[in-house]
C-alpha cells in the first residue's frame, strides 16, 4: 500500500508558509559580533517584529572562529513565529563576514548560496596563526574567496570595512552596519538603523559617521579601480645622485633590459648598505653572470639568471651586521617612520628602547679577519669575553649616550671590507656563485634554482646557523642529483621543504627519499 | 568581578509585574529564580552560566532586599553541599555549573543530596555544553539524573517556558523531596528573547530563620539504615508523587493534531529546530502549527508513562528526537512501549544520528527517513529543501578548502602567560621535550600553535594531579601547569598536598593571573584587587607553603623571559627533592586593560604626563624568518609582504592594538633572535624637563644624522 501511495502525484501536505529573514554574523573572538547582533535584534523588536539571536561563544571568544545567528519575522493573528537556533546551510539570507577569510569560512559552511544569500563582507584580513608562523610565504590567497564569492553569493557588498572604520573613529560592527541597511536586504529605513545606534550610548557620533560612509559607500560604490602593472621604481641617470648615475648607466649599458628593474634594486641597496665602490663590484659580478648566462642561451629564458643573481647576489652581498643595524637604527627617516606609525606628533616627546642581544660572535666578525681568527683560537679568552658581551641589552636609542655609541657603530663601513665576516661571507658567496656557474650551463632551469636557494639564508644567531645548514645540505643534494634530468624540480621542492623544514616540512625525509630514487 | 560591571543587567532583575524582559536566558534564569522566591544561590563559573553568577554578583543591593544568600562557590561540589541547607528547611536553592564537568565534580554531594531528599525546593542549573563550539567532553548529563534519581527538565528553548518551568520546578522539588536540575543548551542560554516579568518573591521562611530552629533528622543522613530506606522511599514515594505533579501540572505539551497516525516525540530542547525541519518540509508554518502530533517532554526524567503510552497508542509509528548518547530515553521508550504491549514501532537513533550535534539539517534528514519508512504520503510531492551541496561541490568552492586557514583560539595580546610558554618552549630547545600534564584554563591554549606544549590534561585543577604517576621517575622531570582558577578549585589539595605527601620529584608550574580568567575574570581567593564583599589577597605561595612545600620560586612579572627560562631552568635541574613549584604571577592583560585603558584616556586629556607604550619591528631590520612569531602568537603581532623586489617573504609587523606588554622583545633577547623589536615610547603632556631635554638630545641626533645623510649616496639626486 505505502509503496503504490509513494508514487502518487500529490500536493505538498501544507503550504510552506513564509519563513524567517535569517542572518549569521561570522567573525573572530572580540571583533563585536555580539554588539553587531544586538543592534540587528533592536532594529527589528522596533519595528514590532519578533527576533531571535543566539551565538555559541565559548573559547571562541579568545581570538577564534566564531559565528552569531539571528533571526527575525513578524508575529501573525497573535502568533508569534518559532524561531531556530542555528543557520541551516542554503537557507540563510544574510551573511555578515567581518574578515576576509572569515567569509571564506562561512562559504565552506554551505550558508552562502546563489538563490537567497546576500553576502556582506569586509575584505581586509586578519591573518590566522599559522599564516603567521609559516617560515617563509604562509598567507593565504584571498583571489580564492573572491572566486568562491562570485559563485555562490547571490548579492555581494565587499570592501575594507576595517579600514573605514578606522578612518571613521569607530569598529568594523558600525560599518558592517551601514553596509546592512545600505544593501536594502531588510525592510528598514535608515533611520531605523540609526535610532538603534543612538539608543546604545556608547560612542554614538563615531559609530553613526561610520555607518553613514559604510551606507553611502554601498549605495554609491566608487568606480571599478583598473589595476595597472605597476613599473618598478626606476629612475633615468640623469636625475640621479652624479656618483650613482654612473653606476645606473654602466648597469643599462652591461646588462640586458629584462634584468634592469632588478638589478637597479640591488644597485641601490648595496650602495645603501657599504659604498659606491661597492656598487661597482656588485655590477662587476653581475656582468660576469650576465655574460655566463647568454652563453648558456639566457635570451631564450628572458635572461631569469640574471635576473635571479641580482636579486639574490644583492641580498648575499648586504648581510646582516652590527654594522647594518646601528646604520638603519640612527637613520632620520626610521625616526619619522616611526612617529607615523605610533601617531607622535610635535606635542609628545618620543623615544625608543632596542631589544638587542649582542654575542661575541657578532663583535668578532667586525673586527679584522686576522686579529678575530687569532681571538677564536684563544678559547679561553673568547670564552671570558663573551661572557662579558652575551647578555640582552635594553638600548635607549635617542638618549645622547647610547646614539652616539649607535651612530659610531653604523659608521664603520670602513672595517668591513677587511673583517672575518666578510671574508666569511665573500667565500661562501663565491662558491655559491661557482656552483651555479657549473649547473646553468647544462641546464639551466637548474642554475637558476641554485641562485634562489640563497633564500634559505636569513636572520640572526642561530636562526642564521640554522638557515646556513640547511643551505649547505640543500646545495650538497642539488650537486649530487645535479645530472637527473628533472633536478630543477626535485632542486625547487628541496628548497621549498628547507625553508618549512621543522615547522611541517621534513628536509632530511626528502632527502632520504631522493636517495631510494637511484 | 573586579574589573566589569554588570549593572546594566542588574537593573533587569528589578522589572515588576507585568513588565517586559529582553535579553538571554541565562539572564531570564536569573531573573526566574528571584521570582520563585529563592534564599540562597551558588555555583560556579563558566561558559554558558557564567553570566548569572557574574550578574547576581554585581546584585548585591537586590539580593539584600530580598534576603537572598549569593556565593561564588569554591567548587561545584561546594555548590552542591550548599543546597544540604533545604534537606532540612523549606527553603529554596539554586546551584548552576557548566556541565557535564561540573556535574561531574558536584556528584559526591548531589548523590548524598538526592538520596535523603530536600524538604526545600532545590535547582540545579546545568548550563549543557554540547555540540558546536562546546568546550569540553561530549556526553549527556541525563545519566547523573537517572543514576541518583534526581529529576530533570529540558525546557523548550522559549524564555516565558523556562521562567515558568523554573517556578514549577521548585514547587515539583517540593511535592516529591528530591532536587531538580534544569537543563539548558549553550545556543539557548545566549539566545534573545523577552517574558512577561513578575514581581520578585522574598521568601517567607528565612535562612535565619533556620539558623534560630535548627531541626535534625537521623531518617536523611546517608547512613545504614536510613540509606537502604531511602533507596525504597525513592521508587514508592518520590517517583510517583514526581509523575502525579508533572502531569497534574501538564509541564509537558501536546502540539499539532490529536489525530494523526504518525507522531513525534522529542526533547523540549529540541523544539524550535523540529519545527524548523517540519516547515522545511512542508508540515508546518512558521508559528509552529504542525500537522505531525508532537509530544514535547520539558521533563525527560523521569518519564511518564502513561502519557508516552496514550501518545504512542494507535499510531503506526512515532519518531524519538533525542540529543547524544547513549539512546536513554529510546531505550526507556521502548520498555514504556514493551511492558504495556503497545506495538507502534518506535524509530529514534535508526534515521537519526548516534551522536553529536542535532542540526536542523540532522533533524530535516531524520523526520524524512522515518516519513518515508512510515507516512510517505505526507512528504507530498517534496517540495524542495534547502540544499548547499551543489554549492559546496563548485570546483571553485572546493579549491577554497584547502586555502582558508584554521582559526583556533588563542591568548590575548599582552597575555601574561604567553611569555611563560615561550620560556618554556626555549627551556625545552636546551632540555630537550618534557612531559607536560596541562590543565583547564586560558593556558591550555599551549597545546595550540605556535607553542604546541602538553601532552594531556585531565580535568579542572588536575594538572598537578594528573602528573601523579611520574612522582619518582629517574628520567627527565614532568612538568606539571595550573591556573590560579583550578589551583583554588581543587588543585591545592589533590595535587600540590599530593605532590608534597609523595614527593613528587617533578616541576608545578602555577599560573596566576589574579583572576578565574577563562570563565570572564571572576575574583577569587589569591585576586589582588579589594572585593569589599570578599576576602581577597590570600597568596598562593602561603597556601602552598602552608601544605608542607619548600622549593618554591615566585616570578612576580612573567614577561621577565630570561628570568622565567632560568627558573624553570633551575627546576628542571636541581638536586633538591620534593616537587618544585614554580609560582607564576602577572595580571590578565584583558582585564588590566578594562580598569587602565579609561584612565589613562583620562589622564591624557586631563593633561597629565603619561607615558604610552607600543612594541614595532624594523622592517629593514627583520628577515623575515618569522621565529619570533613561533614563539609568541600575538595577535598584534602579524607579518606584512613589503613592496620590494629584493624581498621573497614577508615580516613582522606590530599593530596599533599592542599593549606593550614586552613578550616580543623580551623573547628576542632572551633567545637572541634579532634587534628589529624595539619599544616606541610617547609621552603625552610631557613636562618642561622633558621638553629642555628632548630639544638638547635631538640637537645632537639631528647634526649627527644630517652629516651622516650628506654622505649617504642616494639614487635620487635631492
Amino acid at each position: 500500500m505505502r509503496d503504490q501511495t509513494l508514487r502518487l502525484p500529490l500536493a505538498a501536505a501544507g503550504a510552506a508558509t513564509e519563513r524567517p529573514i535569517t542572518i549569521a554574523i561570522v567573525a573572530m573572538g572580540g571583533q563585536g559580533g555580539g554588539v553587531l547582533s544586538g543592534w540587528i535584534v533592536q532594529l527589528a523588536e522596533d519595528a514590532g517584529w519578533v527576533a531571535q539571536s543566539t551565538s555559541v561563544p565559548g573559547v571562541a571568544q579568545r581570538t577564534g572562529a566564531t559565528i552569531y545567528y539571528v533571526e527575525m519575522m513578524p508575529p501573525a493573528n497573535g502568533q508569534r513565529p518559532i524561531l531556530a537556533q542555528m543557520p541551516t546551510p542554503g537557507d540563510v539570507d544574510i551573511v555578515l563576514a567581518s574578515e576576509f577569510m572569515e567569509a571564506g569560512r562561512s562559504i565552506l559552511r554551505g550558508i552562502v548560496t546563489p538563490d537567497r544569500t546576500t553576502l556582506i563582507a569586509s575584505n581586509h584580513r586578519s591573518l590566522a596563526i599559522s599564516e603567521k608562523s609559516a617560515p617563509g610565504g604562509g598567507i593565504a590567497d584571498s583571489g580564492a574567496v573572491v572566486e568562491a564569492i562570485g559563485v555562490t553569493a547571490r548579492q555581494q557588498i565587499i570592501f575594507n570595512m576595517d579600514e573605514l572604520a578606522v578612518r571613521n573613529g569607530s569598529v568594523i560592527s558600525s560599518a558592517l552596519f551601514g553596509a546592512l541597511s545600505g544593501s536594502g536586504a531588510l525592510p528598514f529605513s535608515r533611520e531605523d538603523y540609526h535610532a538603534v545606534i543612538k539608543r546604545d550610548g556608547k560612542g554614538v557620533a563615531a559609530s553613526l559617521k561610520t555607518f553613514d560612509a559604510a551606507f553611502d559607500r554601498v549605495t554609491n560604490p566608487p568606480p571599478p579601480v583598473v589595476l595597472e602593472n605597476v613599473p618598478a621604481k626606476q629612475v633615468a641617470p640623469a636625475a640621479a645622485d652624479p656618483r650613482f648615475a654612473a653606476l645606473l648607466t654602466s648597469l643599462r649599458e652591461s646588462l640586458p633590459e629584462a634584468a634592469w628593474p632588478m638589478a637597479e634594486a640591488g644597485l641601490r641597496k648595496v650602495v645603501d648598505y657599504q659604498d659606491e665602490r661597492y656598487g661597482w663590484e656588485y655590477l662587476e659580478i653581475l656582468g660576469h653572470v650576465q655574460s655566463i648566462d647568454r652563453l648558456a642561451g639566457g635570451e631564450a629564458h628572458h635572461y631569469a639568471f640574471t635576473e635571479n643573481a641580482a636579486k639574490y647576489l644583492a641580498n648575499a652581498m648586504t648581510y646582516d651586521d652590527v654594522i647594518r643595524v646601528a646604520d638603519l637604527k640612527t637613520r632620520a627617516a626610521r625616526r619619522a617612520r616611526i612617529a607615523r606609525e605610533v601617531g607622535a606628533g610635535p606635542q609628545h616627546i618620543l623615544g625608543t628602547t632596542e631589544f638587542m642581544h649582542p654575542r661575541m660572535e657578532e663583535i668578532a666578525g667586525m673586527l679584522p679577519a686576522g686579529f678575530a681568527r687569532w681571538l677564536k683560537s684563544r678559547q679561553g679568552l673568547y670564552g671570558w669575553l663573551d661572557r662579558k658581551v652575551n647578555k640582552g641589552r635594553r638600548v635607549r636609542t635617542y638618549s645622547p649616550g647610547w646614539f652616539l655609541v649607535l651612530y659610531v657603530l653604523g659608521g664603520m663601513q670602513w672595517l668591513r671590507r677587511g673583517s672575518l665576516r666578510h671574508a666569511e661571507e665573500v667565500a661562501h658567496r663565491e662558491e655559491w656563485l661557482r656552483c651555479a656557474y657549473d649547473l646553468v650551463g647544462s641546464n639551466y632551469d637548474l642554475g637558476v634554482e641554485v641562485l634562489k636557494c640563497h633564500r634559505l639564508i636569513k636572520g640572526y644567531s642561530d636562526t642564521h646557523a640554522r638557515g646556513l645548514s640547511k643551505f649547505d645540505k640543500v646545495m650538497a643534494e642539488i650537486r649530487r642529483i645535479a645530472p637527473r634530468f628533472d633536478a630543477a624540480v626535485w632542486a625547487r621542492r628541496l628548497r621549498e621543504t628547507a625553508i618549512k623544514d621543522g615547522e611541517g616540512g621534513d628536509l632530511d625525509g626528502l632527502i632520504r627519499t631522493l636517495h631510494t630514487l637511484d | 568581578m573586579a574589573e566589569r560591571s554588570f549593572a546594566k543587567e542588574v537593573e533587569h532583575l528589578r522589572l515588576g509585574d507585568g513588565e517586559v524582559f529582553r535579553g538571554e536566558a541565562i539572564l531570564a534564569i536569573t531573573k526566574g529564580l528571584l521570582q520563585a522566591g529563592v534564599s540562597y544561590v551558588g555555583g560556579y563559573q563558566g561558559s554558558p552560566i557564567s553570566h548569572l553568577m557574574d550578574v547576581l554578583a554585581d546584585a548585591k543591593d537586590i539580593l539584600g532586599e530580598l534576603g537572598v544568600n549569593f556565593q561564588s562557590s569554591a567548587n561545584e561540589a561546594t555548590a552542591a553541599a550548599m543546597l544540604s541547607a533545604s534537606v532540612m528547611y523549606p527553603l529554596r536553592g539554586a546551584v548552576a555549573w557548566k556541565s557535564t564537568v561540573g556535574t561531574n565534580v558536584a556528584s559526591d554531594a548531589l548523590a548524598n543530596l538526592a538520596s535523603g531528599g530536600v524538604t526545600g525546593g532545590t535547582l540545579v542549573i546545568i548550563g549543557e555544553d554540547y555540540g558546536e563550539g562546546s568546550s569540553i567532553m561530549q556526553e549527556r548529563t541525563h545519566a547523573f539524573a537517572m543514576k541518583s534519581q534526581m529529576w530533570l527538565l529540558d525546557p523548550r528553548p522559549d524564555h516565558t517556558c523556562i521562567v515558568d518551568l523554573i517556578a514549577k520546578g521548585f514547587e515539583l522539588s517540593e511535592a516529591s523531596n528530591t532536587p531538580v536540575m534544569l537543563e539548558v543548551r549553550v545556543r539557548t542560554c545566549h539566545m534573545h528573547g523577552h517574558f512577561i516579568a513578575k514581581d520578585n518573591v522574598r521568601p517567607a521562611f528565612g535562612l535565619d530563620d533556620a539558623l534560630n530552629a535548627p531541626k535534625r533528622d537521623l531518617g536523611r543522613i546517608v547512613l545504614p539504615p536510613a540509606a537502604y530506606e531511602h533507596e525504597q522511599e525513592k521508587i514508592a514515594r518520590r517517583l510517583p508523587a514526581a509523575i502525579d505533579f508533572i502531569r497534574r501540572n501538564k509541564l509537558n505539551e501536546w502540539f499539532g493534531p490529536a489525530d494523526g497516525r504518525v507522531g513525534i516525540i522529542l526533547q523540549g530542547g529540541m523544539y524550535n529546530n523540529v519545527i524548523r525541519a517540519l516547515q522545511y518540509l512542508g508540515l508546518s508554518d512558521a508559528y509552529g502549527n504542525t500537522q505531525i502530533p508532537l509530544y514535547v517532554m520539558n521533563v525527560t526524567y523521569p518519564l511518564i508513562d502513561s502519557e508516552v503510552a496514550d501518545f504512542a497508542q494507535g499510531k503506526d509509528a512515532v519518531l524519538i528526537v533525542e540529543e547524544g548518547q547513549p539512546d536513554y530515553l529510546e531505550q526507556a521508550l521502548n520498555t514504556v512501549l514493551r511492558r504495556r504491549d503497545i506495538q507502534t514501532p518506535l524509530h529514534g537513533k535508526d534515521v537519526l544520528p548516534m551522536a553529536g550535534d542535532y542540526t536542523i539539517h540532522a533533524i530535516m534528514k531524520g523526520v524524512q527517513g522515518f516519513l518515508d519508512k512510515r507516512a510517505p504520503q505526507l512528504l507530498g510531492n517534496r517540495p524542495p529543501v534547502p540544499d548547499a551541496t551543489p554549492v559546496l561541490a563548485d570546483p571553485k568552492v572546493v579549491h577554497l578548502k584547502s586555502v582558508v586557514p584554521p582559526r583556533p583560539p588563542g591568548l590575548c595580546t599582552g597575555c601574561p602567560e604567553r611569555p611563560i610558554f615561550a620560556a618554556m618552549k626555549l627551556v625545552q630547545q636546551e632540555l630537550g621535550d618534557h612531559h607536560v600534564s596541562a590543565d583547564i584554563g586560558c593556558h591550555l591554549f599551549s597545546i595550540l600553535p605556535p607553542f604546541n606544549i602538553g601532552n594531556t590534561t585531565m580535568g579542572f585543577g588536575l594538572g598537578a594531579a594528573s602528573s601523579a604517576a611520574f612522582s619518582q621517575s629517574g628520567g627527565k622531570r614532568s612538568i606539571a601547569v595550573m591556573g590560579d582558577g583550578g589551583f583554588w578549585h581543587n588543585g591545592l589539595t589533590s595535587g600540590i598536598g599530593n605532590a608534597v605527601f609523595n614527593k613528587h620529584d617533578g616541576v608545578f608550574l602555577i599560573v596566576d593571573n589574579f583572576y578565574s580568567s577563562a570563565t570572564g575574570g571572576q575574583d577569587i581567593l589569591s585576586s589582588r584587587a579589594l572585593n569589599k564583599h570578599r576576602k581577597t589577597n590570600n597568596p598562593i605561595s602561603k597556601a602552598v607553603a602552608g601544605v608542607g612545600a619548600t622549593w618554591v620560586r615566585e616570578v612576580d612579572r612573567t614577561y621577565d623571559v630570561g628570568r622565567m627560562r632560568a627558573v624553570l631552568k633551575e627546576a628542571l635541574t636541581t638536586k633538591e627533592e620534593g616537587p618544585k613549584i614554580i609560582i607564576a604571577s602577572s595580571e590578565c592583560m584583558l582585564n588590566r586593560q578594562r580598569r587602565e585603558k579609561p584612565l589613562v584616556a583620562k589622564a591624557i586629556k586631563g593633561g597629565k604626563r603619561v607615558v604610552k607604550e607600543r612594541f614595532g619591528v624594523d622592517e629593514d631590520v627583520c628577515t623575515g624568518d618569522h621565529a619570533c612569531i613561533r614563539l609568541s602568537g600575538c595577535p598584534s603581532l602579524s607579518v606584512k609582504q613589503l613592496d620590494d623586489p629584493l624581498r621573497d617573504d614577508p615580516v613582522a609587523a606590530i599593530d596599533n592594538s599592542c599593549v606593550a606588554c614586552g613578550n616580543c622583545g623580551e623573547v628576542s633577547e632572551a633567545a637572541a633572535l634579532c634587534p628589529s623589536f624595539y619599544r616606541a615610547e610617547v609621552v603625552h603632556n610631557p613636562t618642561g624637563w622633558d621638553r629642555f631635554k628632548a630639544k638638547l638630545s635631538m640637537a645632537l641626533i639631528g647634526f649627527l644624522q644630517q652629516r651622516r645623510d650628506r654622505r649617504r649616496i642616494v639614487a635620487e639626486a635631492a
